[in-house]
């Protein structure tokens, strides 16, 4: 039952990823990506990583996929121009991507009989927490620093994605200029008023 | 019957398979390769969660965790230069990148 439902998941998946790479249309082409991106949800349901699960819905198909799209509109590109090149790239990498996966399946179909020793598991799994509870449990403790050092390179991210688009000519961006500070005054900068009671002041 | 750690193998093995195609077939669209690479990072990550399920091992999701933060991370990134790359030359074909070469 549950291979069944594995079935019709990973096909939608793998008819996803080919629209993704073969849409003439770049916003096709991203709505193929969040295609793929569900169907990947459902199957890391499937093996039991819900977070994970809720974690690609959420930060994949409401962020990553969403931006872009935003990239995609925003831009206006002649994209047939762009897709001059295909049939010619395309018998090599059909023949290294053939190459790759059958190798790739080979080594995943002899797998099972090679000896390979049992693991040691680092965190297993235990069965009176929940997924999510689970992770959070290894993430705050046992992996704290790389979960540290991933929010560092988010805000590294962050502000280089704003600092490579931002425009400095447009005149909303505010500068220091040093000789104007110097020169300041309190003359111009302050002024003393008296003000008398019952009339207040024009500013 | 539960799918085997064989069917996510050869899942992922697809998916990565079909990414990578993607980025020899739209070598002039950047946008193109920045999908095709978000779909081989998706394909990792369903090997990760696979390995995860079929040991019982909670690593393999935290390592899907990070990996999906990076994969967010260069999303941006890649999408900020793509943006100032069309401002000042107008389109996205990778082939008229030349302009950083020292």
């Amino acid at each position: 039952m549950l291979t069944a439902v594995f079935y019709v998941f990973a096909s939608l998946l793998v008819l996803g990823a080919l629209g993704v790479i073969a849409a003439r249309n770049p916003v096709h082409a991203v709505l193929f990506l969040i295609f793929s991106f569900f169907n990947a949800a459902a199957l890391f349901l499937l093996t039991g990583a819900e977070f994970l699960a809720m974690l690609l819905v959420i930060v994949y198909v409401g962020a990553v996929a969403v931006l872009f799209l935003f990239v995609v509109m925003m831009l206006d590109v002649d994209f047939a121009a762009l897709k001059k090149g295909v049939s010619r790239n395309l018998p090599i990498g059909l023949a290294i991507g053939g190459l790759l996966l059958a190798e790739l399946v080979a080594i995943y179909s002899i797998w099972p009989q090679l000896s390979v020793p049992q693991p040691s598991l680092s965190d297993p799994v235990s069965g009176s927490m929940t997924n999510t509870e689970a992770l959070g449990h290894i993430l705050y403790d046992k992996y704290l620093l790389a979960f540290q050092g991933s929010g560092l390179i988010l805000l590294v991210a962050m502000i280089g994605a704003i600092v490579l688009t931002l425009r400095p000519k447009d005149g909303r961006v505010k500068r220091q200029n040093i000789a104007d500070q110097v020169a300041r005054r309190p003359s111009d900068a302050m002024e003393i008023i008296k003000v008398e009671s019952g009339k207040g002041v024009d500013i | 019957m539960e799918p085997s750690l064989f069917h996510f193998q050869t899942l992922s093995a697809i998916v990565f398979t079909i990414g990578m195609l993607g980025i020899f077939m739209n070598r002039r669209n950047i946008i193109g390769i920045l999908m095709s690479i978000e779909l081989i990072l998706l394909a990792v990550n369903i090997n990760f969660v696979a390995f995860s399920g079929h040991f019982g091992d909670l690593g393999g999701q935290v390592m899907t965790l990070f990996v999906l933060t990076v994969a967010a991370a260069e999303a941006a990134i890649g999408l900020a230069i793509l943006v100032i790359y069309f401002r000042s030359r107008g389109t996205i074909a990778v082939d008229d990148a030349r302009q950083m070469q020292g």
